[in-house]
């Protein structure tokens, strides 16, 4: 993985996300407290600034870097656990990336632990957890099957009852909106994918 | 050996600067506190560079009990708690609490000179089982 393949892909999710901004504000205006968009247009103004320094480390580095920033700059619940997600991507990732679906599947266990949740309970890892796990199924065309694995996993949200987080104050009027994390972490899943077909 | 500290998180600055004048009032200085409230664009929130300040400004080597709102701040209290030095790591605490009573329980025992676990357990003894 060269620094300037690292950069592109950088730069891909951060634009992505801030592009997002004002549609992750109202899904999260719907079901949470309407701040997820900002919030990460806040992480991800403060990665692009810093993008070409963190794509110039090894990627260990990279990852570890960019999800501390994420931790400090983003806020919310979102924050940290995106930051746990690429902290722990990081700490576990080979400079090659070559043991990619391995270390997220760690990366994605740490964030369950970090949020005490799990699969089913309207959050980002509705869309992390299939995705992991069709990485670790591996095979052809993976680059361009993962964004819509994403995108129909997010999509999967809308009839849950949120269970976990702030929507889950809102008990059975959760149903029917998609939950913010789960198309937050579908945009970035597409737009890394995007950079990686090339 | 000193009190054990307090932390207050709250998502709001207003919230969390009135919590801790409660404590105040109940225990004066003989408690070690801190409060933080508000994410970094000054909007509701927290932010774990301010929760991390907030530690170390109600530091003591009793420990620390911290007293969060919603989600979000438990989440980033937690994160900050294991970005802490590991000597220091093992002696801060997030308390399953309501946050305004939990404040003041807390600081009442803590100010008696009660250990962090005492502290936490009062504290805790508020939540619904």
């Amino acid at each position: 993985m060269t620094p300037e393949f690292l950069h592109r892909l950088i730069l891909a999710v951060a634009d992505t996300v801030i592009a997002h901004e004002a549609e992750l504000t109202a899904l999260d205006q719907a079901i949470g407290d309407g701040d997820h968009g900002l919030n990460m247009k806040r992480g991800f103004e403060a990665v692009r600034v810093e993008a070409e320094a963190m794509a110039a480390k090894p990627l260990p580095d990279a990852l570890r870097a960019i999800g501390m920033l994420l931790v400090m700059k983003v806020g919310g619940a979102s924050g940290p656990l995106y930051g746990t997600l690429l902290m722990t991507l990081g700490k576990e990732i080979a400079p090659d990336g070559s043991n990619a679906p391995l270390a997220m599947g760690t990366a994605v266990a740490v964030v369950m632990a970090r949020g005490k949740s799990q699969l089913g309970q309207k959050t980002m890892l509705d869309v992390l957890v299939p995705v992991q796990q069709a990485l670790a199924a591996g095979g052809a065309d993976l680059a361009s099957r993962l964004p819509t694995i994403a995108a129909d996993a997010a999509i999967a949200t809308v009839p849950l009852q949120a269970t976990k987080g702030r929507a889950s104050f809102l008990g059975e009027r959760s149903i029917g909106h998609m939950d913010p994390g789960a198309r937050s972490a579908a945009l970035m899943v597409s737009a890394a994918c995007r950079v990686w077909e090339g | 050996m000193a009190n054990v500290g307090i932390v207050i998180v709250s998502h709001s600055p207003k919230i969390a600067v009135g919590a801790a004048d409660m404590v105040r009032q109940m225990v004066g200085d003989s408690v070690p506190l801190a409060c933080t409230g508000g994410d970094a664009g000054g909007g509701l929130g927290t932010s774990v560079e301010s929760i991390l300040q907030a530690i170390d400004a109600a530091w003591s080597d009793a420990g620390v009990a911290i007293l969060v709102d919603l989600g979000g701040a438990e989440t980033n209290s937690e994160m900050a708690v294991e970005m802490l030095d590991p000597d220091r790591r093992g002696r801060v605490v997030v308390c399953n609490a309501p946050i305004v009573e939990g404040a003041v329980i807390a600081a009442t025992e803590a100010s008696g000179g009660s250990p962090l676990e005492t502290v936490q357990r009062v504290a805790e003894e508020l939540s619904p089982q």
